[in-house]
């Protein structure tokens, strides 16, 4: 039965992954769609932490940019190779550090400095509860921000310019990788009595309570579990964009995945994986052609023009918010059997309706 | 069923989406594509935007190129990288999912650093028209850039800092997490420290509105004058705040002033406000003047060309190094005969030809080798510039 | 003399922003008042009230402009709360929050749109953007302005709820949603109102920010809308004189960090206020005692 479900679950990921390294050997490496896959699949990653704490554990937090941004610079910190340390600290005389460290070491790294900070943030401010825990956490993302750029720490952070020249991924395979093992950990997490005891505090605090669960506890881990993978995270951002600049999370970045969250269903895990990419393929891609002047023979296609994109998309995304808001997945997890199950209901209802014709 | 219907609601979009949009980049046989990255929206989106013009003019001067007997039509692909370091580099991978060539930009140096390394693994050469700072071009055999550097600029600053004004202390204002600013600021300063005079420096976050009380800070400090390398979108705050605290001290910047923004704010008010460009429209030489005459009366003839300048027809010097950049793609994708990435960028190297803006080589980092900038001083009565000097580091 | 006439510009600043995020900051307590939600977007129609104006003042002479640009705000208020938030009514609070995000990112897209993302140059309303002298520091008849009609506008609004039969609805809904439903109160006309009220406050705090800072920017919402929040949570959520004390308070010190040149963290300085506060003392300055809250 346990083979059964091993091989239900690492066939359809294997397949996924030979597909990825065979459309990677035949399509040219410029294609849109690497973009989409590269982008998607860190945003899944983040989104899945965020879902961890706004979906399993019900506490509602805001600032995955800010922990993204301390996941990056680790990174970008750690691994930029000495001899380009005194072009890219050009205003700080190199900088402070003088070492580096393997790119996965450095991942983790990420990973664990966010950590330790989420920590820290969490002691005071996992006290509070529901919409004044957002305004706080969202708070602590901007002052995370304003420290970053401040140029006193310049030697470490290289205040506010940019850092570059890191190493960084070519292949769409290694955001996969990092991402799917981050994402399989946070599902073991989810379905293990850590898990259970998150969903308890979501449903009813005081319930769980009284069932002898450690709010402070479980409310300290799972918000500092999330920050660990939205740091590693942040650190694929930086591999991906290849430079790193505190400026650019902003609480809109923040939004941003809240809403892919929330499309693809709080409490889902596939739902944000999936919403990831649609939201990386419409943002990015797909809808790009709204964004230029258009012409159907001599006939000038109207509204069309810079900008347009962004609006057809929020419009989208209110349209979800406001009517479908259980998102694509709701609750529920994205599986093959229940897909199968899916289109058999389907076909069989309109076998039936055909009878009945 | 609810949920039902959002997958199917998704699922069309996707479908109609991928199947609507996924051909249309292929080259056909004949075209040849220049992508221009820049931007168009955001802080910098008035520059790029007449950066962007100047490109656009030189397509309709030249908009074929002969290779082996062949008429190749030159088709320009326009991204928007929102003055965004972190929207950027997507952008920069649409042009070259496009199957640009060459590509062309951007204004800012920020985005410039941050997409480099997505044309560099592309193979593709990248022209950047107005992007002084060194970092874009330093490390790399894919960035060239048709305009001086920071250094340059900011010692050239300096010296008519104290020229003019005597200056003893200098007041700088730059924005944070901004490559430009920061570097000119930087540049200002080294060279305006080793004359002899001191400076104040602040900075300032993006999206801040509020510089009344930097300006006090800058009057407090005794400056003699203010440095205050920003975009346009900060300057026309700047200087309207300016205005209403009566300031008295004479403000300077670098490229990005030049521009009819920087104009209307200051206009009607006692303020002096001094910059440095790469090219003045009272350019007496042959090919600047008429450039200058073609450039505005397409202007003219096109309104909404003309909005995006501004709404008047005034010549930006980045739309005239806009123009030059386009030379130079051209001259490059000539000279190497063929529309292949590598081939332009091997060509580039040895392309000369003289622009609007003056000659163009390139020296072994990928850059122009310029050694004049223009000063002007914006005319406040009827918002325009005024020609000051030539200036060059002794 | 020499100190006033070193610091005295950095506190008028204070105190001309301080007014302009209280007239924000209205808008969110009264709202989270009565609906316990923050209402991400109202940062945003501040911004759009900014832009209607830059649109409306080019065709239309200022007397025209200047009333209309306050209609259309409150109706644009009306209509957020109708369409975004009303269908939301009995969803958890979460939703409605995210709803509020999602209206943010929309006019924020629509803004950018229009404008394509360039800032736009503000009409100079005659009279209040002259400059004066005060104290030989000069600046702006609207700096002085603010904080005046701020006031005015904060009284009369002190004395509507105090003493008018929809003032009494309206403590009656922010106390008890649901007994007060069953009292016969028409809660959504309440909740409009409220909407209404906070955007018309909105649109002149905008005539009064803009007509300050002379560009409006898609963006332009976004920094003061969260201060502005952070000032009615920190003068106690849901007390309209404790949020005006605490736009001040934040327009103030926000000023004067800037002046002893820590101007990376004059932002970030507000948030750390925040977290104090709500670590410190939940309810803030002037809030009510409520355990259901934090």
């Amino acid at each position: 039965m346990d083979m059964k479900k091993l091989i239900k679950t690492a066939g359809p990921i294997a397949l996924l992954f030979l597909l990825l390294f065979v459309l990677e050997k035949t399509l040219p490496t410029t294609s849109m769609l690497f973009v989409v896959l590269k982008k998607g699949a860190i945003y899944a990653l983040v989104a899945v932490s965020m879902n961890l704490l706004n979906g399993f554990t019900g506490l509602f937090s805001l600032g995955q940019a800010g922990f993204m941004l301390i996941g990056a610079y680790t990174y970008g910190i750690l691994t930029i190779p000495l001899e380009a340390r005194e072009a890219v600290y050009q205003y700080f005389d190199g900088g402070i550090v003088s070492f580096t460290v393997p790119v996965l070491v450095a991942i983790a790294a990420a990973g664990l400095v966010t950590a330790v900070f989420a920590y820290l943030i969490g002691l005071p401010v996992l006290r509070l509860k529901s919409d004044y825990l957002a305004i706080a956490t969202l708070g602590f993302a901007e002052i995370i921000r304003a420290v970053f750029q401040w140029d006193k720490l310049g030697p470490v952070t290289n205040g506010s310019n940019l850092l570059k020249r890191f190493p960084v991924f070519t292949s769409t395979l290694f955001p996969f990788a990092v991402a799917g093992v981050c994402i399989a950990v946070i599902v073991l997490l989810i379905n293990s009595s850590y898990g259970r005891a998150f969903k308890a505090i979501r449903d009813d605090e005081i319930a769980a309570e009284a069932m002898g669960i450690n709010l402070a506890k479980h409310k300290q881990m799972s918000f500092t579990i999330s920050s660990f993978f939205a740091g590693i995270g942040g650190a694929l951002l930086a591999m991906y964009q290849t430079t790193v600049q505190a400026a650019a999370f902003r609480a809109t970045m923040t939004y941003e995945i809240l809403l892919i969250v929330v499309i693809g269903g709080i409490g889902s895990v596939t739902g944000s994986c999936l919403a990831s990419f649609l939201f990386i393929a419409c943002s990015e891609w797909w809808l790009r052609f709204l964004d230029e002047v258009t012409y159907i023979g001599a006939f000038q296609v109207p509204l069309l023009s810079s900008g347009f994109r962004k609006v057809v998309f929020s419009v989208i995304v209110m349209i979800i918010v406001l009517f479908y808001s259980r998102g694509i997945m709701g609750t529920k997890e994205f599986s093959l059997d229940a897909l199968f199950r899916f289109f058999k209901k389907r076909f069989g209802k309109t076998k039936k309706e055909d009878v009945a014709g | 069923m609810k949920r039902v219907l959002a997958i199917s609601l998704v699922l069309c979009l996707v479908g109609v989406l991928a199947a609507g949009c996924t051909p249309a980049s292929q080259t056909s046989g004949n075209v040849i594509k220049i992508g221009v990255y820049e931007p168009s929206s955001g802080d910098n989106g008035a520059g790029g935007k007449q950066e962007v013009l100047g490109m656009e003019f030189a397509n309709t001067v030249v908009n074929t190129v002969e290779i082996g007997g062949k008429t190749y039509k030159l088709e320009l692909e326009i991204v928007d990288n929102e003055s965004s370091n972190d929207k950027g580099p997507s952008a920069a991978a649409a042009l070259v999912s496009a199957k640009c060539s060459v590509v062309l930009g951007s204004y800012g140096s920020g985005v410039s650093i941050a997409a480099s390394d997505v044309f560099k693994n592309a193979g593709i050469p990248v022209i950047g028209a107005s992007c002084t700072n060194p970092q874009v071009t330093l490390g790399n055999t894919h960035y060239f850039r048709v305009c001086y550097l920071d250094p340059f600029q900011g010692t050239v600053l300096a010296n008519f800092a104290v020229d003019n004004f005597q200056a003893k202390t200098a007041y700088i204002l730059t924005k944070l997490g901004d490559d430009y600013s920061a570097g000119l600021g930087n540049y200002f300063k080294e060279a305006f420290v080793k004359l002899g005079g001191s400076v104040v420096e602040e900075t300032f976050q993006e999206g801040n509105s509020d510089f009344t009380a930097y300006l006090t800070t800058a009057i407090n400090s005794g400056a003699d004058v203010i440095f205050a390398p920003t975009s346009t979108e900060a300057a026309s705050l700047i200087i309207g705040q300016a205005v209403s605290q009566g300031v008295k001290i004479p403000l300077m910047a670098g490229d990005t002033w030049d521009s009819s923004v920087i104009l209307d704010a200051a206009k009607g008010s006692d303020l002096e406000v001094f910059v440095s460009t790469f090219f003045d429209e009272g350019d007496n030489t042959a090919l600047g003047s008429e450039f200058v005459k073609n450039f505005k009366k397409w202007l003219n003839d096109n309104p909404d060309k003309k909005n995006n300048n501004g709404g008047n027809d005034i010549v930006a010097a980045v739309s005239a190094l806009g123009y030059d950049a386009y030379m130079t793609a051209v001259e490059a994708i000539k000279k190497a005969g063929s529309a292949d990435p590598k081939a332009i960028n091997e060509a580039l190297w040895d392309v000369k030809l003289t622009g609007v803006t003056g000659d163009i080589a390139f020296d072994e980092v990928g850059d122009a080798i310029r050694n004049v900038a223009y000063i002007k001083q914006a005319n406040t009565t009827d918002a325009s510039w005024i020609f000051v000097a030539i200036q060059g580091v002794e | 003399m020499g100190f006033l006439e070193t610091n005295l510009p950095y506190i008028m600043a204070g105190v001309s922003v301080g007014g302009q995020y209280a007239l924000i900051a209205i808008g969110y307590t009264m709202v989270y008042g009565i609906l316990r939600l923050i209402n991400f977007a109202h940062g945003d129609i501040f911004m759009a009230a900014g832009f209607m104006m830059v649109y409306l003042s080019a065709s239309l002479p200022l007397y025209l402009s200047i009333p209309l640009v306050i209609i259309l705000t409150v109706l644009l208020g009306f209509l957020i709360e109708r369409s975004a938030y009303a269908p939301l009514r009995k969803a958890p609070r979460m939703s409605i929050m995210i709803s509020a995000i999602g209206v943010s990112y929309l006019i924020q897209n629509c803004a950018w749109y229009i404008t394509s993302g360039l800032a736009k140059q503000y009409p100079a309303i005659p009279w209040i953007s002259e400059s004066v002298t005060v104290f030989s520091s000069t600046t702006k008849m609207v700096t002085v302005i603010t904080p005046v009609l701020t006031f005015m506008l904060v009284a009369a609004l002190v004395l509507l709820i105090k003493h008018t039969k929809f003032g009494m609805a309206m403590r009656a809904v922010s106390k008890d949603f649901e007994t007060s439903q069953l009292m016969g109160i028409k809660i959504n006309s309440v909740i409009s109102t409220t909407f209404i009220i906070g955007s018309f406050l909105a649109a002149v705090g905008s005539l009064l920010f803009f007509s300050n800072y002379m560009t409006v920017t898609p963006t332009a919402g976004s920094m003061p809308g969260l201060k502005a929040f952070v000032a009615a949570v920190f003068g106690g959520i849901g007390s309209i004189p404790g949020a005006v004390l605490g736009a001040f308070i934040i327009g103030i010190c926000e000023n004067i960090i800037k002046g002893l040149g820590l101007t990376t963290f004059s932002d970030a300085f507000t948030f750390a206020l925040l977290i104090i506060i709500l670590i410190a003392k939940p309810t803030g300055l002037f809030g009510e005692k409520s355990t259901d809250k934090v």
